[in-house]
């Protein structure tokens, strides 16, 4: 796999001779020409309480488990939004429903893993592998895809997490970076950054060493990319505001790549703070949260204009919480979830999935939301629909897509 | 066996071949120069870096010397026997790391259980707090979470410190050490044996795991350590082992229990009561086999992936290793094996049977069967000879090693001996053959530029947020990868020169940061590229002892000390440019020579 690595990246070196056309300006000009498809994935980590995001407010049995954590009927105080008039956002997510309303955001309900286990380690272990049961799978799925897709016109930032440390999923064979702050990407030398970028650049373009010596030129590439970008003195599009917050400044980051025209195909971010074990509505920070990711993506969509057309965004969360509050009016771990899928390729406007039902015999282990719609096939479906790969296999090992349920338009 | 030239090898190959000539009363084959040992008798400096580089984390100044003078082929034989090496200077530096001698249980008393208990109190008293409250609360009024106590919070820290002191005795003793290779090694088998920190209660039991059951043995028999490992909690929580049982409602009495119960002294009374009580416990047991660790011995422990088992061999190892398992896991409890969740059927593991009845003996037998395998010896000796040599080693020297490891029955002292001292070990096409991993660049570039680590806590957040290599914090069972290609990405390269550039940033440094500034609050989020923690607070280098100026002559001897003299052409003009010592020494160690070992 290296060597194939090697031999594509040096073999696009070998098409542009450096000091009359440097690589970056005919990649970042090529990605410009393109505008390729861009997935953007957001993990809720700590098991989002799904029930209480895209509400089924038409089950009885909702109500009748939830006591004192159900979210109102749409029209009641703080009440849902309706969607369908069956589920309905939770009123933080009130942001949403636009986007919702004119068919940019698909919702697909009662998804989750095969496997049944309920640690958050292993549940997300399994979600970002793409491979529920087997532990030992060294890369992430996102990695496996870039994989597939190598391509002669990948830029250093194809693949790009938002966060400290690269996400379980992106890790792999292929390059991808995790930036937590895309302004002070670069050599940190003070006022000798330039002198010392230089020097090291040309240390590294002489490297003996090919796979120093490639890898080299692309960090500089990526360094002389970042800074023709000049994030630093991004503004937002379309009145968008995004909230004051790690997670709005992720998405508007991500945006800031995208609009940059750097060549991004896959961002990463994520969000904690979703394990809801106590008093989850009133003083605890379900709500908050919420607030923030609802404002977060509903900022993002704004901001991108039409340059959605490109984008779909994903949202997974480990497992659902159990269909019964608990004790301490907060959730446990449950089965069953929610994601949400959101851009212009989405045919939105809809909640898709089975809805298996949440009266007592239709629970899973007498206690769960169950689950109708395996995660790979809404991975698989964007993979392919919106992304344009032909063959999963590689990517999701040992599982075949059972169904297409058409939240991507074709 | 001992005598044998391959394992007197590590002495001068003259005095080798005469004392294995007299123990053997052979003269005339023994008194060839060993072919095995490709230890050189005047090797140059270059050599030196090279077995420095790879027995250890990097020469200090002065270090090559050192082994000039004592001799190379003594140094390494020290090595290998690293009780003898006197350590003091890390000794006394970990002297008030209180918990790194304490066992899981005592950690579990004193650290875990009180700060869960306190936060388990807080949460309640909120949530009753709450309840009262509800019907006055505008439901619209903007929520906070619950504060959390002073209590609570210094419980945690407490908490905190146990995997925080864990983590800097890891930094503090690959600087350190003199037993270099012994914490080389340590790294290895614990990443060989890879448990994840973040995983559950793991976290209680990776201290005892590293200091008890992995360091002390990295030299000693593999049999010894697999046993070891299989006996510790921290694998068997991390792994799932301790939840495996029996599928099937087996018989509720092993073999044991059998006999005691027929025991004629019993009242029917009595036995009746003990029934009930075991049925009982029985029912609160865990139902069900789990495959986890018994596969990944297979694969990653002992066979290796191609290493000829099958699916239905995980299966019966499951079977086999139910019961081993943990007390009272939630509280530091030990390893124990549980004849209720054992099964006592009938298996076949690779082929050979496995007869009903049998308790923990018969998971004893399965690793010895699987501990002296020929796929066990080959994996063993490819991922030494993958550390040691070579990315792809050459074949000849793992099947060697391999050798060695099937007719010393794993004793890991002598198939390490074999690797480090080979001919394929001191050949030309293994100097500088293997990328630094990020702990290894980090640790290396300390050592070398004579750095004191006066605080490790900036050096393990590096690790984790711009090199992506968290301590203790690989998740998958494999453990970290050991080849270039898992390591040599723009993100983290561009985070080593970072690091080349902050840990050299003094007064006048490329950091611009004045000696005594203010620390600099967090970043909210810093990423690999970004600005690195200020390495420069956490390692005290004095850069003017490593160059004093910018002249030729400088950088000739920085060259010559920090990249064993072997610098390439670009490497040494673009020196030239440096303006200040900082600069130069930065521009070295982040160089592309400095990041290959």
């Amino acid at each position: 796999m290296m060597t194939r690595r090697i031999f594509l990246k040096n073999g696009s070196l070998a098409l542009v001779s450096l000091g009359f056309a440097p690589k970056f300006i005919a990649a970042t000009a090529h990605a410009a020409e393109t505008r390729k498809k861009v997935l953007v994935a957001i993990f809720q980590r700590g098991a989002v309480d799904g029930l209480n995001v895209v509400v089924p407010f038409g089950e009885q049995a909702y109500y009748a488990g939830r006591p004192t954590i159900a979210v109102p009927k749409p029209g009641a105080p703080d009440g849902a939004v309706d969607l369908d008039g069956f589920f309905g956002f939770n009123p933080r997510l009130a942001p949403l429903a636009p986007l919702f309303k004119r068919g940019e955001l698909a919702i697909v309900h009662a998804t989750g893993s095969p496997d049944e286990t309920r640690s958050h380690f292993d549940a997300q272990d399994y979600m970002e592998s793409g491979t529920p049961g087997v532990k030992s799978t060294r890369d992430g799925w996102l990695n496996r895809y870039l994989h597939d897709q190598e391509h002669r016109t990948a830029t250093p930032f194809r693949a790009v997490a938002l966060a400290q440390q690269l996400p379980r999923s992106l890790q792999g064979s292929e390059p991808a970076l995790a930036i937590g702050q895309i302004n002070q990407f670069g050599i940190r030398a003070g006022n000798g950054s330039d002198m010392m970028t230089s020097t090291f650049e040309s240390e590294y373009a002489a490297a003996a060493d090919a796979m120093l010596n490639s890898t080299g030129r692309e960090a500089f590439d990526a360094v002389k990319m970042m800074k023709t970008a000049n994030p630093a003195s991004y503004a937002p599009e379309h009145g968008a505001e995004y909230p004051r917050s790690g997670f709005g400044d992720a998405m508007k980051q991500i945006a800031q790549l995208v609009k940059s025209n750097l060549g991004l195909e896959v961002a990463f971010t994520e969000l904690g703070g979703w394990d809801t074990h106590v008093q989850q509505m009133n003083a605890g920070q379900l709500p908050a949260r919420l607030d923030d990711f609802g404002k977060g993506l509903a900022a993002f969509a704004a901001d991108m204009g039409d340059r959605m057309a490109d984008i779909v965004l994903v949202t997974m969360s480990e497992f659902g919480r159990a269909v019964r509050e608990n004790g301490n009016r907060g959730t446990d771990h449950g089965h069953g979830n929610v994601m949400l899928v959101m851009g212009g390729p989405v045919a939105g406007g809809k909640v898709y999935g089975k809805w298996p039902g949440l009266e007592p015999n239709q629970l899973w282990q007498n206690r769960d939301l169950a689950v109708t719609t395996d995660f790979r096939d809404v991975f698989t479906e964007i993979v392919t629909t919106h992304l344009g790969a032909t063959d999963t296999s590689r990517i999701f090992p040992g599982f075949t897509a059972k169904t297409r349920l058409g939240f991507i338009k074709a | 066996m001992r005598n044998t030239s391959l394992f007197s090898a590590v002495r001068p190959a003259g005095i080798a071949a005469a004392v294995t000539a007299f123990t053997l009363g052979v003269t005339l084959v023994q008194a060839q120069p060993d072919p095995a040992n490709g230890i050189p008798d005047h090797p140059d400096e270059a050599t030196i870096a090279h077995v420095l580089n790879r027995l250890g984390y990097g020469p200090r100044p002065g270090d090559v010397a050192h082994v000039q003078q004592i001799g190379l082929a003594k140094y390494i034989d020290q090595q290998l026997h690293p009780e003898k090496v006197a350590d003091d200077a890390v000794d006394e530096r970990l002297s008030s790391f209180a918990t790194l001698s304490m066992n899981s249980k005592d950690l579990a008393q004193k650290y875990f259980l009180p700060a869960q208990e306190l936060r388990k109190q807080e949460q309640t008293k909120v949530a009753k707090a709450e309840a009262k409250s509800d019907a006055a609360m505008d439901p619209n009024a903007p929520k906070q979470p619950p504060p959390v106590s002073p209590e609570v919070r210094q419980a945690q820290q407490a908490q905190a410190s146990v995997v925080n002191e864990l983590m800097q005795s890891k930094v503090l003793r690959a600087v350190m050490s003199d037993r270099q290779l012994e914490e080389v090694l340590d790294d290895f088998w614990f990443n060989h044996f890879n448990v994840y920190i973040q995983k559950g209660d793991v976290r209680q039991y990776i201290t005892e795991y590293e200091n008890s059951v992995i360091r002390p043995r990295v030299l000693g028999n593999f049999r010894d350590l697999l046993g070891a490992v299989a006996h510790s909690p921290a694998m068997l929580f991390y792994l799932d082992n301790f939840q495996s049982s029996t599928p099937n409602a087996g018989p509720l009495l092993s073999p044991e229990m059998e006999r005691r119960m027929n025991n004629p002294r019993l009242s029917p009374f009595q036995r009746q009561q003990a029934m009930q009580r075991l049925q009982q416990a029985k029912n609160n047991m865990p139902r069900g086999l789990n495959e986890n660790y018994a596969r990944e011995i297979m694969e990653l422990h002992t066979l290796g992936v191609d290493g000829g088992y099958t699916q239905k061999d995980v299966q019966e190892l499951a079977r086999v290793l139910t019961g081993w398992t943990i007390d009272t896991p939630r509280q530091g409890g030990s390893f124990v094996f549980r004849s209720q969740m054992h099964d006592y059927g009938e298996k076949t593991i690779l082929g050979q049977d496995f007869p009903a009845k049998h308790g923990e003996d018969e998971g004893e037998r399965a690793l010895d069967i699987l501990a002296n395998h020929p796929s066990t010896a080959h994996h063993i000796a490819f991922e030494l000879a993958q550390r040691f040599v070579a990315d792809q080693p050459p074949a000849s020297l793992v099947d060697r090693a391999a050798q060695v490891f099937l007719k010393t029955h794993g004793d890991l002292r002598e198939v390490t001996r074999t690797i480090i001292t080979s001919p394929e070990f001191f050949s030309a096409d293994a100097y500088r053959a293997k990328v630094k991993t990020p702990f290894e660049f980090i640790v290396s570039a300390i050592r070398m530029s004579g750095g004191t680590v006066t605080n490790p806590q900036p050096l393990i957040a590096e690790l984790r947020q711009n090199m992506g290599m968290p301590l203790y914090g690989c998740q998958p069972p494999t453990g970290y990868s050991m080849t270039a290609d898992a390591w040599v990405n723009t993100g983290a390269l561009l985070g080593r020169m970072n690091f080349a550039l902050q840990l050299v940033s003094g007064p006048a440094g490329p950091g611009g940061r004045r000696a005594g500034a203010p620390p600099q609050p967090p970043a909210a989020g810093r990423g690999r590229g970004g600005p690195v923690a200020p390495a420069g607070r956490a390692v005290a280098v004095d850069v003017t002892t490593l160059a004093s100026d910018t002249t030729p002559a400088t950088r000739d001897r920085l060259i010559e000390l920090m990249l064993a003299g072997r610098a390439s052409d670009t490497t040494k003009q673009t020196l030239a440019r440096a303006e200040t010592p900082q600069q130069l020494v930065a521009l070295t160690l982040g160089s592309p020579e400095f990041q290959k070992r």
